[in-house]
């Protein structure tokens, strides 16, 4: 059992703030599927003015297909405005690897150009293997590898961390 | 007695190969019709191409010949970033006197990763199956009378995108039901879904008598057979393999089972036209309704890709 304890509803107040420092007019806010989704749109409904988040997941493009095959998410990506010439913010809720990133990094790739993408994320754990690095990170973690860090999203919408391993 | 294990699924009970439709859990195959939804919309980006297959080696083994159902399988691997062979077997090896197995193991040999099989025999692509590497996998592109599963789940797919609940359904099959693997992959599927009321339309020479024991029922008669329906699933009247005196003749199959608006009439009217192609217009169906409001004859074309990139990522992706 971990003895950490990460208050959701407190990061995501400092993410919010991270986020409007962040924000440039002509931005698009595009969450990771499902924690940086659900992030994305928790902050564009708190901030009308980021306009409509586009959802993206890595399914297609990830590195550990082989191993782990086309099991779980198979929920599309969503987005509802052209990637080309954009400045995207990207969400998600734990950075550890990068792999995701690189991977929801292709995937956008796939729907045009966008002119920049930045990352912003609740949580960085470290532990990365690609030269992947957030604009902006709420809180940053030291965790085991073993130790699997995820964000679940209760019935009134509010955050909760769960830890397990 | 030791049960034996369907030969399609892996010890955890995951796809490896796709040989039929029949002995599927259904979330196997709900699995991968979710799937194929998700690789629909990647006809819609800039880039139509993923890159779960990349470096991996499909070879189309088509011992009987098929440019439509070849050229989707291929479609299907190139937008999954796979590299493909077409092997015109019917014109080469097989002609040569070489075995199935001497061939498989040959193009074993070569690196293959998957073999997209079609054969006139029924059960070809379990014995290739059985007998290939561990790491390759095989899908049934149609194997003689015996079944058709991409046909059965791009049918399934496009059922589902039009009427979304199977639970509440009526399908008739129309036509050419004995020589039909793809009346016989749809009715597997159908009934693995859940569907309540399958009928099998067509002549006494055209369906087979074992039909009862699967849950369909059977309809000499035309208009009993459509009625009511949701869902009407026209067969091609497959004249290559007819033999003997089946028929009287193709003009008097039209005229009582050959789709025309009077007939469909019958049907719901929100009721659906599908059919597997080609086309004989005018002998299986009218011109009038293939090119009707209630056809969904193309779109099953579309869903067809998205389907086969379905099942050959998600085999892929599980080891044996």
């Amino acid at each position: 059992m971990s003895t950490l304890t990460l208050d959701a509803e407190a990061l995501y107040t400092e993410l919010r703030q991270g986020v409007q420092a962040l924000w440039r007019p002509g931005m698009a806010l595009m969450g990771i599927w499902s924690g940086g989704a659900w992030l994305a749109e928790r902050l564009a409904a708190d901030l009308p003015q980021l306009g409509r988040p586009g959802v993206i997941s890595s399914t297609l493009h990830r590195d550990d297909f082989g191993s782990r095959g086309m099991a779980g998410a198979t929920d599309a990506t969503k987005i509802p405005y052209a990637v080309d010439g954009t400045h995207i913010l990207l969400l998600d809720d734990v950075l550890y690897t990068g792999r995701t990133t690189r991977a929801v990094l292709n995937e956008l790739f796939d729907f045009g150009r966008p002119a920049s993408v930045t990352l912003a994320v609740l949580v960085d754990r470290g532990g990365r293997e690609l030269p992947i690095q957030p604009a902006f990170a709420a809180a940053k973690v030291s965790l085991p590898a073993a130790q699997k860090l995820a964000l679940a999203r209760g019935e009134d919408g509010r955050f909760t961390f769960s830890i397990q391993g | 007695m030791l049960h034996k294990r369907n030969p399609q699924l892996n010890a955890h009970g995951e796809l490896i190969h796709l040989l039929s439709i029949e002995g599927l859990p259904r979330d196997v195959v709900t699995h991968i019709l979710d799937t194929a939804g998700t690789f629909l919309s990647v006809n819609d980006r800039e880039v139509k191409k993923v890159p779960l297959l990349r470096g991996k080696s499909v070879f189309n083994l088509f011992f009987e010949n098929s440019t439509r159902t070849r050229t989707t399988f291929e479609i299907a691997a190139k937008r999954l970033s796979a590299d493909v062979i077409n092997l015109d077997i019917a014109k080469s090896s097989a002609s040569k006197g070489e075995s199935l197995l001497d061939t498989i193991a040959n193009l074993s040999a070569m690196h293959a990763d998957m073999f997209v099989v079609r054969h006139s025999e029924s059960g070809a692509p379990y014995l290739i199956a059985q007998h290939c590497a561990p790491h390759v996998h095989v899908v049934n592109a149609g194997d003689g009378r015996h079944a058709h599963p991409t046909q059965g789940l791009l049918d399934m797919y496009t059922i589902r995108h039009f009427k979304k609940d199977f639970t509440q359904l009526s399908v008739a099959i129309v036509g050419d039901i004995v020589h039909s693997r793809v009346a016989r992959s749809d009715i597997h599927a159908l009934t693995t879904l859940g569907v309540p009321d399958i009928r099998a339309v067509g002549p006494k020479t055209l369906v087979p008598g074992d039909l009862k024991g699967m849950g369909v029922r059977v309809c000499h008669d035309m208009a009993e057979g459509i009625r009511g329906a949701d869902v009407v699933i026209m067969l091609r009247l497959q004249n290559e393999r007819m033999s003997g005196a089946m028929l009287p003749s193709a003009g008097e199959f039209f005229k009582n089972y050959g789709l025309t608006d009077d007939k469909l009439a019958l049907a719901k009217p929100d009721a659906i036209v599908m059919h597997p192609g080609p086309i004989n217009r005018g002998v299986e169906i009218d011109s009038a309704v293939a090119d009707g409001a209630h056809s969904v004859i193309l779109p099953q074309v579309t869903f067809g890709i998205a389907v086969r990139m379905a099942v050959m990522s998600i085999i892929a992706g599980n080891e044996a």
